[in-house]
């Protein structure tokens, strides 16, 4: 009874999850596949050492890490910023309603409007240089997107800006979850803000902290639309990421079996973390 | 902590500048989004920029809403998006009540299927999926979007149904069926109609994550016909050589939906999001 219930999902995930990524494995260990009329050879992990030795993979792989690892620490910052601001006591019920609908207002926009926007934003005739300039903060008009010693941290920018409502609203949940006896034994025992934050709060919040951190770490690492339509991987690989990487090898190279190898790496990646954020759910299930 | 009041004044002054300064990151650029919407497009970058400007107008919304390939796009994004929510609230209820009620041999390593599917990248799903849908013959159909939208919806939804279920008592459906009924019958006769607001967060989510997709809409797709509203706004910004205000107007109608819905739903998004496995 319970697997007639199950069926549907059963059926979906075996066909379009389970046996399209033993297809990606498969197109990995062969030479060629999908475009060339020959039929396919075997060749074990070539593929592989070709993607992990060759320059662009690096390139790829470490914009990737910095792209997802600079997202998170600032998503962690700014979600917990706010979080803190909107319980704070001496904020009427009404303040915090509004600031809360504001604060969230990033996370409804889809990637691709979010990209477009901040093309607006960020153009070199843009409201941001504008005010920087007026401010006295940038010499001279700045091509944030286009210029390849800027382009990197101006998308991470946009992917901080648009990602950390998610931390927000969690880190709001676990703020009232956590007992007020606790700060009041806090401050009998002479504790400051300061100490309170750091003795009673930080460890609360410590399982949502790790799994949040760990969840979107994974999807920076999926994160394509908002590249793509920003600078598309430009200029000259700045802003190359893994995902745009692997897409340009499919869809403009058809190096299919490069493309399949270097999805398989994604993969490997985010299934390792993935065996950590698990384990932390499970921990907190227990 | 009893401080003076002058202290707590301070302390309160400090709280509302960082406060209005928050506000000023999180909602300046949407508000810039709606006020290059309502500008003409010669105005988009006028030096200096102004909110309002003397080109305030319609016309952007008029000419996105008198394009019917503009309208096509939101018929798209609309029909998919409303089928993937239906079909992936029916699947996610049918699975989340074997989860939370029975016991069977494979279910701890389901499960952890289930939660594992959330970080397959979709680009390493994209290759493989354009050949098996050009195979079944669904390559440009609805039906290929809405089948692959449901892997990435379906393990949230399931995970979020599991997790209703269980937060209600098991006395509620051995009562239903000490008195003969089945457990199908238990299933829609009881426990689906107090779930409700769990259906609800669920169907939210999910049409909110349909909406938004873009790389499946992207390659799965060939025709303007079969286009998605993200995807019209990828391909606006390839044809009209920028038309600003157009792509703002499209940006912020394209928003709109999910801008009402949370903001009517908002408490059950908060509690789906803060369940601790969601994201938009």
């Amino acid at each position: 009874m319970p697997y007639a219930y199950l069926s549907p999902t059963l059926l979906l995930l075996a066909a379009l999850t389970v046996l399209p990524i033993a297809t990606v494995f498969l197109y990995s260990l062969v030479d060629n596949v999908i475009v060339n009329p020959n039929p396919p050879n075997f060749v074990g992990l070539d593929n592989y050492e070709e993607v992990l030795t060759n320059r662009k993979f690096r390139g790829a792989l470490g914009n990737t890490l910095y792209f997802a690892l600079v997202s998170v620490v600032a998503h962690f910052i700014i979600g917990l910023s706010f979080a803190l601001l909107l319980n704070s006591r001496l904020l009427s019920a009404n303040v915090k309603a509004l600031f809360r609908v504001i604060y969230i207002l990033p996370w409804v926009f889809t990637a691709s409007i979010i990209a477009i926007l901040w093309r607006l934003l960020m153009n070199p005739h843009g409201v941001i240089n504008f005010l920087l300039l007026e401010f006295g903060l940038i010499p001279e008009l700045m091509e944030w997107l286009s210029d390849r010693d800027l382009a990197l941290n101006a998308v991470t920018f946009i992917n901080i800006w648009s990602g950390y409502p998610f931390y927000l609203v969690s880190f709001l949940a676990g703020l009232q979850g956590i007992p007020d006896d606790l700060y009041e034994a806090g401050r009998v025992d002479g504790g400051n803000g300061w100490q309170l934050f750091r003795h009673i709060t930080l460890p609360q919040l410590k399982p949502i902290i790790i799994s949040l951190a760990l969840l979107d770490f994974i999807w920076t690492v999926h994160q394509f639309t908002l590249i793509w339509m920003t600078t598309g991987g430009g200029p000259m690989r700045s802003t190359e990421v893994l995902s745009t990487y692997t897409y340009k090898a499919a869809f403009s190279s058809h190096e299919y079996s490069i493309a399949s190898t270097i999805a398989m790496v994604i993969l490997a990646i985010c299934t390792f973390v993935a065996i950590f954020y698990v384990r932390s759910q499970r921990m907190a299930d227990e | 902590m009893i401080g003076s009041r002058r202290q707590i004044r301070l302390r309160k002054a400090l709280i509302w500048l960082a406060l209005i300064l928050g506000a000023c990151f999180a909602g300046l650029p949407v508000l810039w989004m709606v006020s290059s919407s309502f500008k003409s497009n010669l105005e988009i970058f006028a030096y200096p920029p102004a909110l309002i400007d003397s080109s305030f107008s319609f016309k952007a919304y008029q000419e996105v809403l008198g394009n019917p390939e503009s309208l096509r796009f939101f018929f798209n994004s609309y029909l998919v998006a409303i089928l993937v929510t239906i079909c992936t609230v029916l699947t996610s209820i049918l699975a989340g009540y074997s989860f939370s009620r029975y016991n069977f041999r494979f279910k701890k390593a389901l499960n952890l299927i289930i939660i594992g599917v959330q970080s397959v990248p979709p680009i390493t799903l994209m290759i493989p999926y354009f050949g098996l849908i050009v195979w079944l013959g669904i390559y440009n159909s609805y039906l290929a979007l809405v089948l692959t939208y449901m892997v990435f919806t379906l393990s949230y939804a399931i995970i979020m149904m599991t997790g209703y279920f269980n937060t209600l008592p098991r006395d509620l459906d051995e009562a239903v069926m000490i008195d003969g009924g089945g457990s199908f019958v238990t299933l829609w006769r009881i426990l689906v109609p107090i779930s409700l607001p769990g259906i609800v967060a669920v169907g939210v989510y999910t049409f909110m994550l349909a909406w938004n997709e873009f790389l499946f809409a992207l390659t799965l797709t060939r025709t303007n016909d079969m286009r998605t509203v993200p995807i019209g706004i990828h391909l606006l910004m390839g044809q009209h050589s920028f038309e600003w205000n157009q792509m703002m107007a499209l940006s912020v109608l394209g928003s709109l939906p999910v801008l009402i819905l949370f903001l009517l739903f908002q408490r059950y998004f908060i509690a789906g999001m803060s369940a601790g496995s969601i994201k938009g």
